[in-house]
């Protein structure tokens, strides 16, 4: 591939992936390989399936058949050590808005195993790189959203996972704000962070390593962005995006 | 008036949609009525005692024989001193224990004078007024057996309304009041701050909606609700557990219409009064459960109550829905004798909505 | 990890703007009031005399009745259904009719008697008072007629452990008992699904927390909060009411705790299966109630019927009534109560390994 990616760790392995609900088959049977220290861009419609794929991948939910590997770990058998080496930021903001700033980062720090010097420094730190320090005893709930969402983002990567997962990070976000929270991603992956990434921005998918684009539960497509439009013939993502769709048979939920 | 009752239908539809709760709501009544109606009595019985009887003759195992024949007493246990009585006691084996003096039945015949001495467990003084009173009934039988000597009857009783003293006549009303307003105030209150809370309420607020139909569309699903529960706790009393409705039926349902009104008026309130779910239940759960079921003489006579909570009970709507359902379904008087309790929850109703309403308002102002 | 989460509930339920307020004036409203409603004891009831005879004799029993402590003689009617009309407006309990004659009956024959007509809608008062009133009379019947007709048989009783017979002494420690029940098991019933319904439960079961840590994170707070209420009612329960343990205070500490763990058991486990806070509520409450009602609290489980007597014994907070009263009235150590303790402590067990299990992480 074209940054070489390949020949680097793989940090997820998934092969056969699928998770039905009854007579829905919401994930059908996906199988893709994330390298470290890659951005990977998880797109589709809503609906798609991209939550529950990546719910599995966090061993939230349990896949109907199928094996997932994070971190070299089992999602299925293994599934604290996978907590352990991961990140996650759900679509929902769900830090608790009754702490304050650095109280959050403490609780987590604190469940991740940190010990209190080090929370006490790495959030000393992330709340300057975030400028953000004249917020450190504000309460969450009184943050505006794009600020919920940066530290979010921090608290998630504070104990510095492998991967981190995030779902539609930007959702309801001005777009400086989704700038400024690109910058932190990147900053994360070039720390040696894989950042694995659901959006429905397609100008979002062009600052990705490799994006794949599922339709109906299957992965329809996995390339750099680059190599998708040259193969579809189109001038951007979106391009890309809507002949995919167009084969699409769920509705939008 | 058509965008009203599509609001209606929203409301419901929102009910309905969660299974569970609607189980809830409609089992929960129809499973304590009966289980309250069944198991819940004041009446003292099945006491477990225990004898020390130094006697041993005659009298004394006539005595001992009656009371382990009555179906107020448990003989548990015999004992031959006084240190194992009140182990007994001590260890809650038995509530009271009977002694019997030496040579009793020679007492009896010689000297005209025997005693029996009751050692109760006071912790609860009814059943221990209760037992004295049992074995004092006792005593003069077994004393009419030996001596043919009997105790006078001097007064005919007569139980007015529920001859044959059953609990579930006095309980009945009660937990029909508990349950109409806990639940109706409960609903509504939540359903209410929920919208609040997740911030729909503003969306409705600017629709071309009055607020007034907006806060009666969510009261009329709970309403019809109640009047579910209302039928399934009156057939229930009286095809299973027998309480007969004496009176006029009309006003009953009548009167628990206007209690429902009431009950829904209060979970108004405070819905106007708190912005979280979690306050909004603890305030209906927990603040009014507890004043319900002690002050509404549900199961504490309030005229037992000292001054100064007797005129607290007054503003207790339950207070005076249990009395007007006691003398309409268990005395069948009618309806002129339940005009007081009537006019107070009209009143009570016609207050707490005006209230919240205003506060409504002025929380959209 | 466990000190970091139990210091952010800690937080939480202070920052509440309405949680600390319940938590400190519930318990004290409650304790103030309460004790003086939940009252069975029978005195000042009304009674209607119909005095047919208008005698002297007659008089002086309607004298006597008058000045025993339980009966107050608030009306007098000209005729039964005047007095029974007294009773359907509720402004007396009891008729007493007096026959014509009563007093001749009494001073030929030697046997005179009298009706009593009970409201037995109000159960208790209706029939302790005719019972009581009874009594009254027949005591009265036996002075007046000497020595001829007289009880043989003398039944002396001794009340132990409350001799006063003071009401407020047995609902005091009840009373400590429901309010222990309703915080610390109402809370946590909305604490778990209250995270489900904020989002943040998703946060925290994407990390490795063990669920036994996270249950207990849950549990810990509101034991703490149990020891609070508890402190705070066992001091006004003796301010107020002058009632304090007569058994082991520090037992009664150790099996009060065992009682708060069932309950915010229970409540977490009933968190665990709801999916809305509105859920819990109804569910936890349906299950108060018939805690409450089935416990001994207010009528004994010995009045029960046997299927019912049975349904009780799976009812955790009758155990701890069952101590609250042996060690708080009586001063029972121990050894007095194995049954009881035993049979929290497999409840608290149970409930709490039920809210492990029942805790999902992933779905």
């Amino acid at each position: 591939m074209s940054k070489g990616f390949s020949d680097r760790e793989k940090v997820i392995e998934v092969s056969g992936l699928t998770k039905k609900f009854g007579n829905f088959t919401a994930v059908d049977n996906i199988s893709f390989d994330v390298y470290k220290g890659e951005i990977f861009g998880f797109l589709g419609a809503n609906g798609a399936g991209k939550t529950t794929a990546m719910r599995m991948l966090c061993a939230l939910s349990i896949p109907t058949s199928g094996t997932a590997l994070v971190a070299n770990f089992d999602t299925m058998r293994e599934s604290d050590k996978v907590k352990s080496n991961i990140g996650y930021m759900s679509q929902k903001f769900s830090l608790y808005e009754d702490l304050k700033v650095w109280e959050n980062f403490r609780l987590f720090g604190g469940i991740y195993g940190m010990n209190e010097k080090e929370i006490a420094e790495k959030s000393n730190l992330m709340l300057d790189e975030l400028g953000f320090m004249s917020e450190k005893e504000t309460l969450v709930k009184s943050l505006p959203l794009g600020w919920k969402q940066k530290l979010a983002f921090s608290v998630a990567i504070f104990h510095k996972p492998r991967v981190v997962f995030l779902d539609e990070p930007t959702g309801g976000v001005d777009p400086s704000t989704r700038r400024q929270f690109w910058e932190l991603i990147y900053k994360a992956a070039h720390d040696g962070i894989t950042v694995f990434v659901t959006t429905h921005y397609m100008d979002e998918a062009e600052y990705c390593d490799r994006v794949s684009i599922m339709v109906d539960g299957r992965i329809d497509a996995l390339d750099t962005p680059r190599n998708l439009k040259i193969k579809f013939n189109v001038e951007g993502m979106e391009g890309v995006f809507l002949k995919l769709a167009r084969g699409a048979n769920r509705k939008e939920i | 008036m058509k965008q009203f009752l599509i609001f209606v239908k929203k409301e419901f539809m929102h009910i309905f949609r969660d299974s569970r709760t609607i189980l809830i709501l409609l089992l929960m009544p129809a499973i304590q009525i009966i289980l309250f109606g069944f198991a819940l009595s004041n009446e003292v019985k099945n006491i477990d005692i225990a004898i020390y009887d130094q006697s041993h003759d005659a009298a004394s195992r006539l005595v001992i024989r009656k009371i382990s024949e009555s179906p107020y007493f448990n003989l548990v246990a015999s004992v031959d001193n006084l240190n194992d009585a009140n182990k007994l006691l001590q260890s809650g084996k038995a509530k009271v224990v009977a002694v019997f003096e030496s040579n009793l039945y020679n007492k009896i015949l010689h000297e005209g004078r025997g005693s029996v001495q009751i050692i109760t467990d006071g912790t609860d003084p009814n059943t221990s007024n209760a037992v004295t009173r049992y074995v004092q009934a006792i005593i003069g039988e077994a004393q009419l057996d030996m001596t043919h000597i009997a105790l006078p009857v001097t007064a005919e009783l007569s139980m007015l309304y529920n001859p044959q003293m059953k609990s579930s006549y006095s309980f009945v009303p009660g937990v029909m009041g508990m349950i109409l307003m806990l639940i109706c105030a409960m609903m509504t209150s939540i359903s209410i701050v929920r919208e609040k809370e997740v911030g729909t309420m503003e969306v409705l607020l600017v629709s071309p909606m009055k607020p007034i139909y907006i806060i009666l569309s969510k009261a009329v699903p709970y309403f019809t609700l109640s009047l579910v529960n209302l039928t399934t706790v009156l057939l229930l009393s009286v095809f299973l557990l027998g309480v007969p409705i004496s009176g006029s039926i009309f006003w009953l349902i009548i009167v628990s219409v206007i209690f429902i009104l009431v009950a829904l008026s209060i979970g108004l309130l405070i819905s106007t009064l708190v912005d979280t779910q979690v306050a909004a239940m603890l305030i209906s759960g927990l603040v009014f459960m507890m004043p319900v079921m002690l002050l509404s003489g549900m199961i504490f006579p309030v005229e037992n109550m000292p001054f100064i909570l007797r005129a607290i009970v007054q503003f207790i709507p339950a207070k005076w829905y249990i009395l007007a359902v006691k003398k309409l379904m268990i005395q069948g008087l009618p309806v002129g004798y339940v005009l007081t309790e009537i006019s107070v929850l009209v009143g009570m109703a016609v207050v707490f909505t005006t209230i919240s309403l205003k506060k409504f308002r002025i929380r959209l102002a | 990890m466990l000190k970091y989460l139990i210091e952010k509930e800690f937080k939480v339920i202070m920052r509440n703007k309405f949680l600390p307020k319940l938590i400190l004036v519930y318990p004290v409203v409650m304790m103030l009031l309460m004790p003086w409603a939940a009252n069975l004891d029978i005195k000042d009831i009304k009674v209607a005399v119909v005095d047919n005879d208008r005698s002297p004799l007659s008089m002086e029993l309607v004298n006597k009745i008058n000045s025993s402590t339980y009966f107050i003689v608030e009306k007098y009617a000209v005729s039964y259904k005047e007095a029974k009309e007294m009773i359907q407006n509720n402004e007396v309990d009891l008729i007493l009719e007096i026959p014509e004659n009563y007093e001749k009956d009494q001073i030929r024959e030697n046997s005179a008697k009298v009706n009593i007509s009970v409201n037995a809608v109000n159960g208790t008062r209706g029939a302790m008072g005719g019972a009581y009133l009874s009594n009254i009379i027949s005591e009265f019947f036996s002075q007046k007629s000497g020595s001829g007709q007289a009880a043989l048989i003398d039944v002396a009783t001794q009340t132990r452990y409350n001799p006063t017979m003071d009401y407020k002494k047995f609902m005091v420690p009840a009373l400590m008992t429901m309010l222990l029940t309703m915080l610390c098991g109402f809370l946590p019933a909305l604490n778990i699904v209250s995270e489900k319904e904020a989002g943040t439960i998703e946060q925290i079961n994407v990390t490795p927390i063990p669920k036994f840590t996270f249950i207990l994170s849950k549990l810990i707070p509101y034991w703490i909060i149990g020891f609070i209420v508890l402190t705070i009612v066992i001091i006004l329960a003796k301010i107020i009411y002058g009632v304090s343990p007569v058994g082991s205070l520090a037992i009664f500490y150790l099996l009060a705790s065992v009682f708060v763990l069932v309950v915010s058991g229970l409540g977490l486990v009933i968190s665990n299966y709801s999916n809305t806070m509105q859920q819990a509520m109804f569910v936890m409450f349906f299950f108060m109630l018939v805690m409450i009602m089935m416990a001994g609290l207010f009528t004994p489980i010995d009045s029960m019927p046997g299927w019912a007597q049975v349904i009780s014994g799976f009812n955790p907070m009758r155990y701890f009534i069952e101590i609250m009263r042996m060690l708080y009235l009586k001063g029972s150590g121990l050894a007095d109560l194995t049954r009881q303790v035993a049979a929290l402590l497999l409840f608290a067990f149970t409930f709490n390994l039920w809210a492990i299990i029942s805790y999902k992480k992933k779905n």
